[in-house]
């Protein structure tokens, strides 16, 4: 649960308190004693009319509820249910109704003063409506987004048609086990790693860094705990990345470019290129 | 029903028929109560949000996106892309399938008979293969996007795990596509990429084996890989990207400007 606005648990207390003494003077005083306290008109507590003497004492939530109501719903379920015997007197249906000035047979409808309904509170909206949300500078996705996106599809597609057309994928001998090619390369995104393998042991190479790497990228959200996503203040997080990616840009140049027969270092202007996508 | 003066004019009679086929329940199942197809559309704010709430792109974006999530120099496009591409790869990638078989006796002659007997068959390979460099360079350059806008940041810790999911998809889609052609190209760069699972620990060679069906490369390697790479990876990966773009909306759209 909010919290109870303060203004709210004020008004509480004062109703409270107010029944209260109702209640008492009720108990030991001439009814009009509640009459006299200047907030029971304000709640459209009626003075309460010639009460019958047999009237219950309510407790609980009943106790709450208006008394010339109590005598209204009984006046009116008098009515209902014995409309002919009604007919004759007031004796089923008791004592003229409450507070209105209604005509006997007519349901009494009306609350004190004549009044056909009551304020039961105002509730101010500022205070337990919330709105916080600021207003965000939104477009439509229809056709703002989805044109960006289908001029990004269509240039790309026309790039890779024409690309496709001009370029011929690569297809070289049948596949022989026994004939190895040199230099034999790894696919290009691979080629990283096997410039490593020249460095390192195949387990290290070929498992381990890739294995970290691969982890540790996809951790990253869990240990970067800068909470920022301005440049300015996340340089090391910045640096960080472009190490790591120019790292594998050079390694899989090298391997692609600079790497020929037997995997030495060549220089692809003075002894060609040993690469095939 | 006026039957009175059916015009021969061309033009009436495409009005008519269109007009019948508007109201036809053929037609109205096709499309939802709100759509365009079915109500017209006349530029509006209101009908701008039916496009989106009565089209399947729903799934993909909300009826209103933040304004700078669609200047192309924040993303570049590169996420959209990338499925772009995928989608480009399914398409030529099951014309491929009608002309390839999986075996060590027929499938580098089943890609030259592509190449020199098919129409557009030389065509759709290329384009299978160059979208195929071009998804894994895409991928890759989205993941550096989304890094040096801090974008992985709560709440998009998990879709950053997820994206590295599909990165490392892509990488073996491409990697068990390479060996299809069964061309020596193909042989020896797997055999150079493999060589190096022998030496997982623990596993050691037994990843290996089963990946390749055997202790060498043969007709074995072939199935699998292929098996893998039409059927397997595609399927783990459509998974992945449904989580992915499904997370992208959850998580409250691309993430804020700088």
């Amino acid at each position: 649960m909010g919290e109870i606005p303060e203004h709210l648990l004020k008004r509480a207390a004062e109703r409270k308190a107010q029944l209260e003494a109702e209640k008492n003077g009720g108990a030991d005083a001439a009814p009009d004693a509640a009459a006299s306290q200047p907030a029971a008109a304000e709640v459209a507590t009626p003075a309460p009319a010639p009460v019958e003497e047999e009237a219950p004492v309510r407790t609980g939530i009943a106790a709450k509820v208006p008394e010339f109501l109590f005598q209204r719903s009984k006046n009116r379920r008098a009515v209902l249910s014995g409309e002919a015997p009604a007919s004759g007197g007031g004796s089923a249906g008791g004592a003229a109704p409450a507070a209105g000035a209604a005509p006997s047979g007519a349901p009494a409808m009306q609350g004190p003063d004549g009044h056909t309904h009551r304020l039961l509170t105002v509730v101010k909206s500022g205070s337990i409506q919330q709105t916080k949300a600021e207003a965000q500078d939104k477009v439509h996705t229809w056709p703002h987004l989805v044109s960006v996106e289908l001029g990004a599809m269509l240039i790309v597609a026309a790039g890779l048609f024409i690309f496709s057309i001009f370029v011929r994928a690569p297809l070289l001998g049948l596949a022989d086990i026994n004939q190895t090619p040199n230099p034999s390369k790894a696919p290009w995104y691979f080629l990283g790693l096997q410039e490593l393998l020249t460095m390192f042991h195949p387990m290290v190479a070929g498992v381990t860094i890739p294995g970290v790497a691969l982890v540790l990228l996809a951790l990253t959200p869990y240990y970067d705990k800068n909470p920022s996503n301005n440049p300015e203040n996340r340089k090391y997080a910045i640096a960080m990345m472009t190490i790591f990616l120019i790292f594998w840009a050079v390694l899989v140049i090298i391997g692609s470019f600079f790497r020929g027969q037997g995997f030495n270092f060549v220089f692809p202007m003075k002894d060609g290129v040993f690469f095939e996508l | 029903m006026a039957t009175d003066m059916k015009s021969k004019n061309p033009i009436e009679v495409a009005k008519r028929i269109g007009n019948r086929m508007h109201d036809s329940q053929a037609m109205n199942s096709i499309f939802r109560p709100g759509s365009v197809f079915r109500k017209g559309y006349t530029d509006s704010p209101r009908n701008r949000s039916y496009v989106i709430m009565n089209n399947v792109l729903y799934h993909l974006h909300p009826v209103k996106v933040k304004r700078h999530a669609v200047k192309v120099s924040y993303t570049l496009c590169l996420g959209g892309l990338s499925f772009f591409l995928f989608m480009v790869l399914t398409v030529t990638g099951v014309f491929l399938m009608f002309f390839y078989r999986p075996t060590a006796e027929q499938a580098w002659a089943d890609i030259q008979t592509l190449e020199t007997a098919v129409y557009f068959g030389s065509f759709v390979r290329n384009m299978h293969r160059w979208a195929a460099h071009l998804m894994v360079l895409s991928v890759f350059l989205h993941m550096a996007r989304v890094f040096y806008h801090g974008a992985y940041k709560a709440p998009r810790e998990f879709n950053w795990v997820i994206g590295i999911i599909l990165l490392t998809l892509t990488l073996l889609l491409s990697f068990t596509g390479y060996l299809l052609p069964w061309d020596q190209l193909a042989l020896w760069a797997v055999t150079v990429g493999t060589n190096m699972m022998g030496y997982s620990p623990v596993l050691r060679t037994n990843v290996q084996f089963v990946l390749l069906g055997g202790n060498v490369i043969s007709g074995d390697t072939l199935l699998r890989w292929y098996v893998l790479h039409v059927f397997l990876l595609p399927f783990v990966i459509v998974i992945f990207m449904a989580i992915h773009f499904w997370r992208v909306r959850k998580d409250g759209g691309i993430s804020g400007p700088l």
